[in-house]
């Protein structure tokens, strides 16, 4: 077909042109995302004003005008270079051991440091999903590293470890050491509170019930209370456990009641049709909840059992109002030391704490939040 | 033939149940058995009494802020558990109404698209999320509420109020005579207010005219007891605080620890509304808003008629819950010696009459029945929401 005699009628396509300037690129997306209406671009001013105004002010305190070094309050009380001095990190630096170990004996201390290590293996093993033999991972995990980590710590005088009273324990080792007993027993446990929640034995049930509901309906203070003052009264005299232990069992089972209830979100989330294959393969009960059903459902529910311990992990400051000198407490004690008593003592010590449970808690809610993806995925197919 | 063997092993199913169930049920018996007769022997050895008589008996101690009047030479324990009590209900229910307002704002605020508002609300919220409350409480008591100038110091705030660390001090209204009648004004109004929203509603379904509530509403509320207010001669002053030598005379005293756990109560909290919220509303499909929007409805009309509606539907569980953490929280107060329920009562009445499992359970019982109230009416609500299945 030959070009066309109307003059108004295009013979080729016409050329395509780019976006305009103003909807691509860096000024695109400021006009798009800051600046689209009135309200919005009040919005932005407010924001980027609240930023000038506090992001310089908490550089400056905490970085830029900080003390690094010093022995004691002297060097972070106002002085004439420094008439307005910033976080006191030297204190932080001065009582840091104190603040990972306690009183810890100094001469022991590669003990803790070696727990930590051990620690830190298991949670590897079991947190990278494509490790290989996590079955294994899970053995060392909940059964062998808290006896190795009982040796270790406390002590065994027969094989050469000398005896460490829980008295001495401090800081970020008791943080831990609550952290992962909590974790440790609260599985397991929650696991069975879920399953007996879910039997059909109404003894069973009741049980579970009644405990998981109480225990969820009470604020952690009481039950550490409970575990504190009331545990003492429950036993015969001489098996009274030792402060630290009965706080553990407090944190326990007021773990386990959390746990059970997101292990159970996880039961429900798996089909029927799942426990009557296994019932018609005929598999027995716990063959069924091991090998087919607590499988698929604890995998569904790894993130917020995940979530569970970030809460969990936040609540072991609670063991510092029932007397434990956790890390929360240490930092507490050493805020209060004369030698240090400035005006930006007590924050930066609460700055440093809050950089360590905030590090802990964010990483693990990361991870979960990876989990999450990653199961979304393989549910894609 | 197979009809028996099924049988035998059902009731052999049934038998097992049975014995597993009896066990539990005698191992768990045998445990408070056994606790309750170490629980005696421990006590009558340290010579403690049990039961509730203690409840009567002078309590002794002070209390730095009481709601109802209490004082330490002639109150009761009795007295001592209803001062905390009604100071743990006092800091959570300020602690949740300004959780809400604060949580659905910063909640809100994620899903703006303005980029720097989403994110600086994300950044808040990943921020207090991942401190733990206790250590929140502390930073704004001992580092931001207890640093404040002392008394000679005091920092006036305009309107007559003094901040220190002692606490902050504001002018205290003194009702007069007539006062009675304002409140009683101002209840008919709200009570008026409903009532004629009821019937703009009802108008409306039969008409289709929308109602015009804000403006009466306002003439209800405000303008009408501001009238009889002023018309009764304005019988309301103010008592104001003065700095004097040693303390401050006058006025009303809000505690620094009440201010510190109400502060970290509600920004904590805040975040996880905040949150609550957020799901909330992406819950509602977006086809929902298009549809609206197809209608012909406004931004502001289909956020309140058609994306909240639903959207409270996912919140309201899980706000509840919150609300049920912010209440049990509050029993932190101990940490910094506000005096709620846990402090008074689980602190210094626990140690004055060593009773440990009675006050124990008592606090306990507290926290339960205010919980398993809660629920029945979650409950409720959930019912009454539930979408209609066809």
């Amino acid at each position: 077909m030959a070009a066309t005699d109307h003059a108004y009628m295009r013979d080729a396509p016409a050329q395509l042109l780019p976006a305009p300037v103003a909807s691509t690129g860096v000024l695109g997306w400021v006009r798009a995302n800051l600046l689209s209406s009135p309200v919005n671009f009040a919005l932005t001013v407010i924001c980027i004003a609240a930023i000038v105004w506090v992001v310089p002010a908490l550089l400056r305190f905490f970085i830029f005008d900080a003390v690094w070094s010093g022995a004691d309050r002297e060097a972070c009380l106002p002085s004439a270079q420094r008439p307005e001095p910033g976080a006191c990190w030297a204190f932080v630096r001065v009582w840091g051991s104190y603040f990972v170990y306690g009183f810890y004996p100094v001469s022991e201390r590669w003990r803790v440091d070696l727990f930590f290590a051990l620690l830190a293996f298991g949670i590897a093993w079991l947190a990278w999903l494509g490790a290989p033999r996590r079955d294994l991972g899970a053995i060392y995990f909940f059964i062998v590293l808290p006896i190795l980590s009982y040796i270790l710590l406390s002590g065994v005088p027969m094989i050469g470890l000398p005896d460490v009273p829980t008295s001495l324990w401090g800081g970020i080792l008791v943080t831990i050491v609550v952290a992962t007993v909590g974790i440790v027993a609260s599985l397991p446990l929650g696991i069975l509170l879920a399953l007996g929640r879910r039997s059909a034995m109404p003894a069973v049930r009741l049980a579970s019930i009644t405990f998981i509901e109480f225990v969820r309906g009470v604020p952690l203070i009481t039950v550490l209370f409970m575990a504190s003052v009331m545990l003492p009264l429950f036993v015969p005299d001489p098996f009274a456990p030792d402060k630290l232990v009965r706080a553990l069992i407090g944190v326990a089972l007021f773990a386990s009641a959390y746990m059970a209830e997101v292990v159970r979100g996880g039961l429900l989330s798996i089909p029927r049709g799942q426990y009557e294959a296994a019932q018609a393969l005929g598999l027995s009960y716990w063959r069924m909840m091991i090998l087919v059903i607590l499988p698929q459902a604890l995998r569904v529910t790894l993130p917020n059992i995940v979530n569970t311990f970030i809460g969990l992990f936040k609540d072991t400051t609670l063991v510092f109002i029932v007397g434990i000198f956790d890390f929360l407490r240490t930092i507490e004690a050493a805020r209060g030391d004369p030698h240090w008593a400035t005006p930006v003592t007590s924050v930066t010590g609460y700055a440093f704490a809050a950089v360590f449970y905030f590090v802990c808690c964010y990483g693990m809610s990361r991870y979960s939040r990876n989990v999450e993806a990653r199961l979304a995925r393989a549910q894609r197919r | 033939m197979s009809k028996m063997l099924q049988f035998s092993i059902r009731s052999k199913q049934q038998w097992t149940n049975i014995a597993l169930q009896a066990a539990l049920v005698v191992v768990v018996g045998g445990l408070i058995y056994a606790a309750a007769v170490n629980a005696a022997n421990n006590l009558a050895k340290a010579g403690i009494a049990s039961g509730f008589r203690f409840w009567d008996n002078t309590a002794g101690f002070d209390i730095s802020q009481t709601l109802i009047p209490y004082s330490s030479s002639t109150s009761t324990f009795g007295r001592a558990f209803w001062v905390g009590l009604l100071n743990t209900l006092l800091v959570a229910s300020l602690g949740i109404v300004l959780a809400t307002a604060l949580g659905f704002t910063i909640g809100i605020a994620r899903l703006s698209r303005n980029w720097l508002v989403s994110h600086l609300a994300g950044g808040y919220v990943e921020l207090v999320r991942n401190v733990p409350l206790l250590l929140q409480i502390l930073f704004w008591y001992n580092a931001v509420l207890k640093s404040l100038p002392d008394l000679r110091g005091s920092i006036a705030i305009p309107g007559g109020a003094f901040l220190n660390n002692r606490g902050l001090f504001l002018p205290q209204p003194l009702f007069g005579a007539n006062f009675g009648y304002i409140a009683g004004v101002f209840a008919f109004g709200i009570v008026a207010t409903l009532a004629l929203r009821i019937w703009g509603r009802r108008r409306q379904e039969r008409t289709g005219e929308p109602p015009r509530t804000l403006y009466y509403a306002f003439g209800l509320i405000i303008l009408l007891p501001l009238a009889v207010f002023f018309g009764a001669g304005a019988p309301l002053s103010f008592s104001f605080p003065e700095v004097a030598r040693f303390n401050i005379r006058g006025g009303t005293e809000i505690l620094p620890e009440f201010a510190a756990l109400l502060v970290a109560l509600t920004i904590y909290t805040a975040a996880f509304i905040a949150e609550v919220v957020r799901a909330g509303i992406l819950a509602v499909a977006p086809g929902q808003t298009e549809a609206a929007q197809a209608l012909g409805m406004r931004s502001g009309s289909t956020l309140r008629l058609v994306v909240v509606p639903q959207a409270m539907r996912v919140i309201v569980p899980p706000l509840t819950s919150q609300y049920l953490n912010l209440t049990k929280n509050s029993s932190l107060a101990v940490a910094i010696g506000y005096p709620d329920l846990v402090q008074v009562f689980a602190g210094s009445v626990l140690n004055i009459t060593g009773q440990a499992v009675e006050v124990i359970a008592v606090t306990m019982a507290v926290y339960l029945f205010l919980s398993l109230v809660t629920s029945l009416l979650m409950n409720l609500y959930g019912r009454r929401v539930a979408i209609a299945e066809r």
